[in-house]
């Protein structure tokens, strides 16, 4: 630690768009956790109505189909800045194929689970670690996208959902691809649970505004540190 | 071997009058959802088309395909096939037995080569060479091979034969195989245990008044009947709309006919015919009768248990535990890691910030110090 030279500087990295994207996405997913596990197993709300008094159930669904849509337009987006936007947000940052991504993933996995002292620094965008688990949970998205239209594609006649019914003879049928579909929905309720407070570990032995850095898109580096990268 | 007759002289040989004859072609174009215009088509057809001869083969079965089949709306639509219909070889009806009935198929096969339709009930268990399931000292997949191999068009009758049913749950001890898997030609699956009596007449007199095979969807099935979920087209599904679901079996709500979704109705992952045409001459449907649908006409539905909740037991963690299970001791296995990891990192804070100071300190005497 060269501490002769902790001067701080700040660095603009999440651009607008990445920012738009990351709340978007998280708004997005919230919603589609909700409803879809009321759609997975509906609670009981009233039962001493006839069936045209009310369309909750119908509502939910609808709430969880419009928030699908938007979540996999925002995808697309954030599937484009990664070739135009600016370098912390390229694709490069999410593949660990280089050496040095590869040796700060290491260095992340002892900071964060042996929860050692950050030797070193540590890439200002995403660490080489978060950037591949990102990846991962991309190839999620995907899958979540996937098999939600596929089964969405039954009770559509629009292009898009049409799209993806080829999911359903390939996984075979309805109740496989629904039950899929159901499992890695916990794979979000997991990753939101380790996301957010890895943000906020890393923000506290970083001291770098991690958290607020997805507000405003500014990050603190040391100067000496800028200057080695 | 009877020299090929048309349908209508059939009927005559048969004494059915022409009345009845017209009442049957309407009836068929009807269940086929041919515009009434068509009608001449159908009636023209029946006429004039020679009745191809028919092999119906039979395996891994219980012949509920069969008594379903018998059971069709229009009595005329089961004696089409079984009786007026040249149906040359059918393990379960027809009256020769031994050699004779094997030379009777023996004789099909090479008279009719290229021009008899393919019924197959029951699927093929292809493990240890096939052994488990054998006819007249042969086994059942040398029997389709050798079936199949001329046949005009082939249609695999039930779960069975469409996708494996009981025999191929896991583990599946005799390698029973679904027809499609076995052969290399097109296989019109007709899912269902068993599958709808009106729905499996269509399907033969399709190929019957067209010459060609019903257009198929992803999974082989003739979109006319599988094309819509049991679901969609349910009388209950206004409640799911609602979100009134019958709670427990026999509860107020089960006798307000309220939605079975939660008491594990496949209807929501089911294609199939069965809110439409209904059973047992249009008389009712399992949901009708207070019952979820189990999905019978879907791959693997008794791997897909229990029948009453509606996600799976997850494989490898006993019958009861569903993916929320899972997820729900994962999800707090998380958040208690999260915890503990927090209160570690509280543990040693006191370091870090004692040597954040230090450097800050440092920093601001330097930079009071006018080095920087």
């Amino acid at each position: 630690m060269n501490k002769s030279t902790a001067v701080y500087q700040r660095v603009y990295v999440w651009e607008f768009p990445v920012r738009l994207y990351h709340w978007v996405n998280g708004i997005c997913v919230a919603v589609l956790i909700v409803t879809g596990f009321l759609i997975g197993n509906p609670i009981t709300i009233s039962y001493s109505n006839e069936a045209y008094q009310q369309y909750w159930f119908g509502t939910v669904r609808f709430i969880h189909f419009v928030a699908a849509f938007i979540f996999f337009f925002n995808f697309l987006v954030r599937i484009y800045w990664g070739f135009v936007g600016n370098v912390y947000a390229r694709w490069r940052n999410f593949l660990p194929f280089t050496g040095k991504q590869i040796r700060e993933m290491k260095e992340i996995i002892k900071v964060d689970i042996l929860q050692t002292d950050i030797k070193g620094r540590i890439s200002i965008g995403h660490n080489a670690l978060a950037g591949f688990i990102y990846f991962l949970s991309f190839l999620v998205f995907l899958f979540q996208a996937f098999t939600g239209f596929a089964l969405y594609s039954s009770m559509s006649s629009s292009y898009l959902p049409k799209l993806f019914s080829w999911v359903i003879p390939l996984m075979g049928g309805d109740f496989a691809v629904r039950q899929w579909h159901h499992v890695f929905m916990w794979f979000f309720v997991v990753f939101a649970i380790i996301h957010i407070y890895l943000v906020f570990y890393h923000d506290y032995i970083e001291g770098r505004g991690t958290t607020s850095s997805m507000i405003g898109g500014w990050k603190f580096e040391r100067k000496s540190d800028s200057k080695k990268s | 071997m009877m020299k090929s007759e048309t349908y209508k002289e059939a009927f005559e040989r048969a004494g059915i009058p022409r009345r009845e004859f017209l009442k049957f072609c309407t009836y068929t174009a009807a269940l086929l959802g041919i515009e009434a215009s068509g009608l001449s088509k159908v009636v023209h057809a029946m006429e004039t088309k020679p009745r191809p001869p028919v092999i119906w083969l039979h395996f891994q079965e219980c012949t509920c395909c069969s008594e379903s089949f018998i059971r069709a709306s229009h009595p005329i639509v089961a004696d089409i096939i079984l009786d007026t219909i040249s149906l040359d070889y059918t393990e379960t009806l027809q009256a020769a037995a031994g050699h004779q009935a094997e030379k009777c198929l023996q004789d099909t096969m090479k008279n009719y080569y290229g021009k008899y339709i393919l019924l197959v009930e029951g699927s093929v268990p292809v493990k240890d060479g096939g052994i488990y399931c054998t006819i007249g000292g042969r086994t059942a997949l040398d029997i389709l091979n050798e079936t199949a191999e001329g046949a005009a068009a082939v249609i695999a009758w039930g779960s069975c034969a469409s996708n494996g049913c009981v025999q191929s749950a896991k583990p599946n001890p005799t390698g029973a195989t679904p027809v499609h898997k076995i052969i290399n030609k097109p296989v019109i699956n007709v899912p269902g245990c068993p599958p709808i009596a009106d729905v499996m007449a269509a399907v033969v007199t399709h190929i019957l008044i067209f010459d060609k095979i019903p257009e198929l969807d992803g999974q082989g099935r003739p979109k006319e009947f599988y094309s819509r979920r049991v679901h969609d087209t349910c009388y209950r599904r206004p409640y799911y709309d609602a979100g009134l679901f019958v709670e427990s079996w026999d509860d107020e709500k089960a006798r307000k006919g309220y939605c079975l979704y939660k008491m594990g109705c496949r209807g929501p992952v089911t294609y199939n015919a069965c809110s439409v045409t209904k059973w047992n001459e249009g008389t009712s449907y399992p949901i009708q009768s207070g019952h979820g649908c189990l999905g019978c006409s879907e791959n693997s539905f008794w791997d897909n248990g229990p029948f009453y909740q509606h996600l799976a037991s997850f494989p490898g963690f006993g019958i009861e535990t569903t993916a929320d299970d899972i997820g729900t001791v994962i999800g707090v296995g998380a958040l208690a890691g999260v915890a503990a990891h927090a209160i570690t990192t509280n543990i040693r804070k006191r370091k870090l910030i004692k040597e954040n100071m230090e450097e800050s300190s440092e920093e601001n005497h330097k930079v009071e110090g006018g080095e920087e």
